[in-house]
């Protein structure tokens, strides 16, 4: 059974790839290995459309496989960073990065951890996530779901724009601002609960909704029914991972490096 | 004549004590390295640094030169935190903390001479909590409320080119030319380092036209630097150094002093030597993302 050889890893790079199905022609950008596996993944299996880059100023023809390669894809386009700018600005972009912490708000924090004045560990800034979060769609990657991570309150420096109407100017929700998905190392999540809350979407096999709950630092909304179970990716899908990344980063991304299904 | 040659040392000497300086290149690439590190050699202080910051950054952090910095990030990119710009914000460091965007667009609003530009970046967010942003109503019909990103004047640009004449004409040949074009007209100021000054017809225009960074008129003094860069890259000539920032990411805490005294205080040809030389320097692979 082909499923079984997949690895938890394998099964977040399906779960991120599906944030951009049915996406139009823009750039797919994923940061960190896993999301950014996810994007060539979706667009190597169901959605062409989709822009990609090397990571650094030139578009792609074809995803480049992550890890030391010979050569690399044909070059179709060019993109420096005041291009990517006016890119993002136009809106024509879906990221999905991997912050430090989330809030309920979908409100995320890569600066600081502790207060802003004072701060107890310094890490990267804002970078571009404000200006990420008011243009183009974005959605979010936790390999390590925690109350650390998915946090009680508000992040610790808001770094992009989330769902809190108490940060909005005149009250009016900013411009463009689109949360799409959570996903983490224990389930999917999106924004489609009432005023946006946070809603559980899928739970990875075997990951009970207990672990999810306790390991959160805010209410995830479950609605009534059954739970869906996020897909472990198929044959065909598992394959385009390999090659997209032959050196089996992503096993050393997932603690432990677990299969897909949990063993009961 | 115009000849705007002058040693590296002699750039250090046109900065004061309390300048507003902007460094540029992005993270890892193309920063004016040889100069950060005459900086860091220099009896300068409190200085105001605006950068897209990577090891120029920490480097200036870790020799106690700054005051405040002005920036969106400070990273290494595939070495996420810069320990020693990290070791200096936790010691209390002063920032104005904005989206990249909004840093390139106060650059812009200061090369464009106006007080402000608008934009959305920021709302929404924390940054926006910061009182020196203010806010614009649109006197459209729309009716928008944005925030006024405030133009940032540099007292002195500092950038790192790949070719440069006599007479300022620079060339920056990597895939990239970040937003130097902008510090340059930002700033009161240009001083450039170049990795090598050649003769105007040697910049190879206009095949290079696409390279030309800005006019000549803005650019002050030219210093030539042969891996001025380094440990940055100025690709194509050469590639990040990542063993070396490696070992730059170590010399935490009691660590600096020994780093310091091999490649900090050290002349630039030292240096070059201290990292392997030019052959070296060269063969460095390029990076995979």
């Amino acid at each position: 059974m082909a499923e079984h050889q997949a690895t938890l890893a394998d099964l977040l790079v399906a779960a991120c790839a599906e944030v951009w199905r049915g996406d139009p022609e823009w750039l797919a950008t994923g940061i960190t290995p896993i999301p950014r596996l996810g994007a060539s993944l979706a667009k190597l299996s169901f959605n062409p459309r989709l822009m990609i880059t090397d990571g650094e100023n030139m578009f792609l023809e074809e995803p480049a496989p992550i890890g030391p390669r010979d050569g690399g894809p044909t070059a179709e386009g060019w993109a420096p960073y005041a291009r990517t700018f006016d890119n993002l600005w136009g809106g024509r972009r879906h990221a999905l990065v991997a912050p430090v912490q989330l809030d309920r708000f979908g409100q995320s924090n890569i600066s600081v951890i502790g207060d802003h004045a004072a701060p107890k560990a310094a890490l990267l800034g804002a970078r571009g996530f404000p200006g990420n979060s008011i243009s183009h769609p974005n959605s979010y990657f936790f390999p390590a779901h925690n109350r650390r991570a998915l946090v009680e309150g508000e992040v610790d420096f808001v770094c992009s724009a989330g769902y809190n109407p108490e940060r909005w100017l005149d009250g009016k929700i900013p411009h463009r601002l689109e949360l799409r998905r959570v996903v983490t190392n224990l389930c999917v999540m999106d924004f489609g609960g009432p005023a946006h809350a946070i809603r559980l979407v899928s739970l990875h096999p075997g990951v009970p909704i207990e672990e999810v709950r306790d390991n959160t630092g805010f209410d995830v909304l479950v609605e009534d029914g059954e739970i869906a179970e996020t897909a472990v990716p198929d044959e065909a899908a598992l394959a385009i991972i390999r090659r997209l990344d032959p050196h089996d980063i992503r096993a050393s991304l997932i603690k432990g490096n677990p299969p897909a299904i949990r063993a009961g | 004549m115009l000849d705007k040659r002058m040693p590296l040392d002699a750039i250090v000497a046109e900065l004061r004590d309390g300048m507003t300086i902007a460094i540029g290149g992005w993270a890892t690439r193309r920063k004016p390295m040889a100069l950060v590190r005459a900086i860091a050699r220099s009896s300068l202080k409190d200085l105001t640094v605006i950068a897209y910051g990577g090891p120029d950054v920490g480097v200036l952090a870790a020799s106690g030169k700054i005051r405040q910095l002005i920036f969106a990030f400070v990273s290494m990119d595939q070495i996420p935190i810069e320990p020693h710009f990290k070791a200096a914000r936790q010691a209390g460091m002063q920032v104005w903390e904005m989206d990249e965007g909004m840093l390139h667009w106060g650059l812009r609003a200061a090369a464009m001479h106006l007080p402000f530009l608008p934009t959305r970046v920021g709302i929404g967010t924390a940054i926006a909590d910061d009182p020196r942003f203010r806010t614009v109503t649109s006197p459209y019909d729309d009716g928008e409320t944005l925030i006024a990103m405030p133009a940032l004047r540099p007292d002195v640009a500092l950038l790192h080119v790949h070719r440069s004449d006599e007479k300022g004409n620079v060339l920056t040949l990597s895939p990239d030319p970040f937003f130097d074009e902008l510090m340059a007209r930002a700033a009161e100021r240009t001083f450039v380092t170049a990795e090598t000054v050649v003769s105007t017809a040697e910049l190879g225009l206009p095949g290079n036209a696409r390279h030309h960074l800005v006019e000549r008129a803005l650019i002050t003094g030219v210093a030539e630097a042969p891996f001025g860069a380094h440990p940055t890259s100025a690709a194509p000539d050469y590639q990040i150094d990542m063993a070396h920032l490696r070992a730059y990411t170590a010399a935490e805490g009691e660590a600096w002093a020994a780093y310091r005294e091999q490649y900090v205080d050290v002349d630039q040809a030292a240096y070059v030597a201290a990292v392997g030389g030019a052959e070296a320097i060269r063969a460095i692979p390029a990076p995979i993302y």
